[in-house]
C-alpha cells in the first residue's frame, strides 16, 4: 500500500519532452493534476496523450523534463512502474491493462505479488483478495466468473472494471484511465463514468484520457488540450459549455 | 453428449492429463504388439537412461516458449558444456570443479543469448540459432574435433550421484529429471518469475506496464535455460563417459516435439511442465517401441510426426472443449447488472 500524504498537487509535470529518435511526441509539455482534481486530457490521435501517461506512470523516461509527484520532485533515472505504485498512481489501459490467458487472481497482482522470502507466490491470500476485489469492490456476483477464470472470457466492460478493481484495491491517490470508454457500449461507459466520480468523492485524483469530450465532459473539473505534443489550451469547466469545447477541438482537427 | 461435455471439460481441467493418456495407450500398444520386449523390465530402464537429457532440456525449453521465444542453442550448450567438463576433468581430475565450470559455461552462453535477445533486440530464433552455430563450431575448433574418453570418471561419486544405478537397476538421472521437472512446475506455476514468464509470452506490452522487468527476465531466462542445458549436456557426458562434438545434435528437435507434444502452445503465455514431461517420455521411446513392434526402424520418424500431430490436435480439441464450457456459464452470468454500483 502506497503511503498517505498530504499535497496540493498529485503529479505536476514541467516541460517534459519526449523523442522517439527524431519524432518529438512531446514538445515542452507543462501540467498539474490537483489533489481531488479530475483532469481531462484530451487530444487527437498522436497528440502525445498516451506517451504523456507513460512517462507519469514509469514506463518509460522522458528525453527532458521534470516530474514531481505530491509536490516532490522525483528523480527519472530510477523512476519505473513499481516506483509509480509506490507514490499511489494506478493505471488503466484501454487494452494493456490484462494478460488475456492468465487467471484473474493472477491479473490483480501482476507487478507486486504476494510472496514469500524466496519469491514463491502466496497464491491463496492473493486468490482471497481477488475474489474480495470482485465481490466487494465491482460487484462481481453469482456471475460464473471466478478469480480463476482467463481474462479472455471476459467483455471489455468487464475487463475495465477488473482494471479499476485493481486501482480501487491498491489505493491510489491519482488514477489515470487511458481512453477507458473506448470500444465500450453506452451502458459500460455511463459505469466507468460512475466510478471515476464515485474516486473523486473517495479524495482520489484522476486523469482521464480520451478523445471523446463527450465522455469525459460530466465528470472532469478542467481540461487539458494536447495537439502534436503540445499543450494549446487548458480550460476549467465552469468556463465553457460542451458545446464550445466542442467547436474549439473541432478547430483544431481541421487545421491539421 | 451432455454428458461427456462436463467430464472432457473436467479432463481438460488436470494439467497434462491428455498427454498421459496418451503416453499409457501407447504403451498399450507396444504391450501388445510387442509383448516379450515391453513386460520385461529392461526397455523402461533404458528409457529412464536415454530420456533424461531431452526431458530436461524440454523442461527448460517449455518455460522459454512460455515466454514466447524460443531457444535452438542448446544443442550447441550440450556440446560446449560436455566439453568444458571433459577437459577440465581430463587436465585437472577435479569432477566437481568441471561441473561448476560447466554449468557456468552453459550459463554464459545462455546470458549471451539473453542479452542479444532482450537488450539488442534480436528475435530469439535468430540469435539462438547463430549461437547454436557459434558454440557447436567454438567447441569443434577447441577440441581439435576429436572425441574424449573420460572413464576414469566411473570411480568418481559424480559419476554415481547423477547416472549412478540405484539398487543396482534405476538411472539416478531419472531421478534428477523428475526432481528438475518438479522444481520448474512450481518455478512456473508458483514463482514470481514464472508469472513474469506467463505474463511475457501473453503479452509484453501489458508485462511492461503492470511492472514486470522484461528485459531483466528474459535475459534471466535465457541464462537459466543455458544452465540447464549445460546441465543435461553433463549427465549426458557421465552416462556416456564420453564427449564427442554432436552430441546433443540430435535432441534439437525431439526436445522441442516433446514440448508441443505436451500442450505447450508456440504462441506464448502457458506451459505445461507436466505435458512437456510425458512428452518426452513418448518421443523417447517411440524409437525403441517401433523397432520392437517388429515393423522396422524405418518407420520410427513417420510415427514420431503422426504422434506430434495427433497430440496437437488432442490438445487443440480438448481446449475448445474447455471454452465451451465456460461459455455456458458465461451466458447464465448476470454480473454485468452488478458492475460499478452505485450512484450512475
Amino acid at each position: 500500500m502506497p503511503e498517505k500524504r498530504q499535497f496540493e498537487n498529485a503529479v505536476r509535470v514541467e516541460d517534459i519532452e519526449k523523442y522517439f529518435g527524431h519524432v518529438a511526441a512531446l514538445k515542452g509539455v507543462s501540467f498539474e493534476v490537483g489533489a481531488k482534481e479530475v483532469v481531462g486530457l484530451v487530444g487527437d490521435n498522436g497528440a502525445g496523450k498516451s506517451t504523456l501517461i507513460k512517462i507519469i506512470t514509469g514506463v518509460f523516461p522522458p528525453t527532458k523534463g521534470e516530474l514531481y509527484i505530491r509536490d516532490k520532485k522525483v528523480s527519472l533515472k530510477d523512476y519505473n512502474v513499481r516506483q509509480a505504485y509506490k507514490f499511489g498512481i494506478e493505471t488503466v489501459y484501454q487494452d494493456k491493462s490484462l494478460g488475456e490467458k492468465q487467471a484473474l487472481w493472477r491479473n490483480f497482482f501482476i507487478g507486486r505479488q504476494i510472496t514469500n522470502r524466496l519469491g514463491f507466490i502466496k497464491v491463496r491470500k492473493e486468490k482471497e483478495i481477488a475474489q474480495k476485489i470482485m465481490l466487494d469492490m465491482i460487484g462481481f456476483r453469482g456471475a460464473g466468473i471466478t478469480v480463476e477464470s482467463k481474462a479472455n472470457k471476459l467483455s471489455g466492460g468487464e475487463r475495465q472494471g477488473i482494471a479499476i478493481g485493481r486501482a480501487m484495491y491498491f489505493d491510489a491517490d491519482l488514477i489515470v484511465l487511458d481512453e477507458p470508454t473506448v470500444a465500450l457500449s453506452l451502458k459500460e461507459v455511463q459505469k466507468v463514468l460512475s466510478f471515476v466520480k464515485r474516486a473523486k468523492e473517495q479524495g482520489k485524483s484522476c486523469i482521464f484520457i480520451t478523445h471523446n469530450i463527450y465522455h469525459v465532459y460530466p465528470v472532469a473539473d478542467r481540461f487539458v488540450i494536447l495537439d502534436r505534443g503540445e499543450v494549446v489550451a487548458t480550460i476549467k469547466k465552469g468556463e465553457v459549455t460542451l458545446k464550445e469545447l466542442n467547436e474549439f477541438l473541432l478547430k483544431y482537427a481541421q487545421e491539421k | 453428449m451432455k454428458r461427456i461435455k462436463p467430464i472432457i471439460t473436467g479432463v481438460a481441467e488436470i494439467e497434462g492429463l491428455p498427454i498421459i493418456v496418451v503416453y499409457l495407450v501407447l504403451m498399450g500398444i507396444f504391450l501388445l504388439t510387442a509383448p516379450r520386449v515391453f513386460t520385461g523390465y529392461r526397455i523402461y530402464m533404458s528409457f529412464l537412461q536415454t530420456v533424461p537429457p531431452p526431458l530436461i532440456l524440454a523442461l527448460g525449453l517449455t518455460l522459454v516458449i512460455a515466454a514466447g521465444e524460443i531457444d535452438l542453442s542448446f544443442s550447441a550448450i550440450i556440446a560446449f558444456s560436455g566439453f568444458v567438463f571433459s577437459f577440465i576433468f581430463r587436465t585437472l581430475g577435479t569432477p566437481w570443479l568441471a561441473l561448476i565450470l560447466a554449468l557456468g559455461a552453459g550459463a554464459l552462453v545462455g546470458f549471451i543469448n539473453g542479452l542479444l535477445v532482450a537488450k539488442v533486440g534480436v528475435p530469439s530464433i535468430m540469435a539462438t540459432l547463430a549461437a547454436q552455430f557459434f558454440w557447436n563450431g567454438l567447441t569443434i575448433l577447441l577440441c581439435g574435433g576429436l572425441s574424449w574418453n573420460i572413464k576414469e570418471i566411473k570411480s568418481h561419486f559424480i559419476h554415481t550421484l547423477f547416472v549412478g544405478r540405484i539398487g543396482g537397476i534405476v538411472p539416478a538421472q531419472s531421478l534428477w529429471a523428475v526432481a528438475v521437472a518438479v522444481f520448474l512446475w512450481f518455478i512456473l506455476n508458483r514463482h514470481k518469475f514464472g508469472e513474469h514468464i506467463l505474463f511475457i509470452g501473453d503479452n509484453v506490452d501489458v508485462a511492461r506496464v503492470m511492472g514486470v522487468n522484461v528485459t531483466a527476465t528474459k535475459i534471466k531466462l535465457f541464462t537459466f535455460m543455458g544452465l540447464i542445458s549445460a546441465f543435461a549436456g553433463v549427465l549426458l557426458t557421465l552416462e556416456m563417459i564420453n564427449f564427442w562434438t554432436t552430441q546433443g545434435a540430435g535432441f534439437l528437435l525431439p526436445s522441442l516435439a516433446s514440448v508441443f507434444i505436451g500442450g505447450t502452445s508456440i504462441a506464448g503465455g502457458s506451459g505445461s511442465i507436466v505435458g512437456s514431461f510425458f512428452g518426452a517420455y513418448i518421443v523417447g521411446s517411440l524409437e525403441a517401441g517401433v523397432v520392437a513392434t517388429g515393423i522396422g526402424g524405418y518407420w520410427t520418424r513417420l510415427t514420431t510426426g503422426f504422434v506430434m500431430a495427433a497430440s496437437v490436435v488432442l490438445n487443440i480439441i480438448l481446449g475448445e472443449a474447455k471454452e465451451k464450457g465456460l461459455g455456458e456459464k458465461l451466458k447464465k452470468s448476470v454480473f454485468l447488472k452488478g458492475v460499478f454500483e452505485g450512484k450512475p
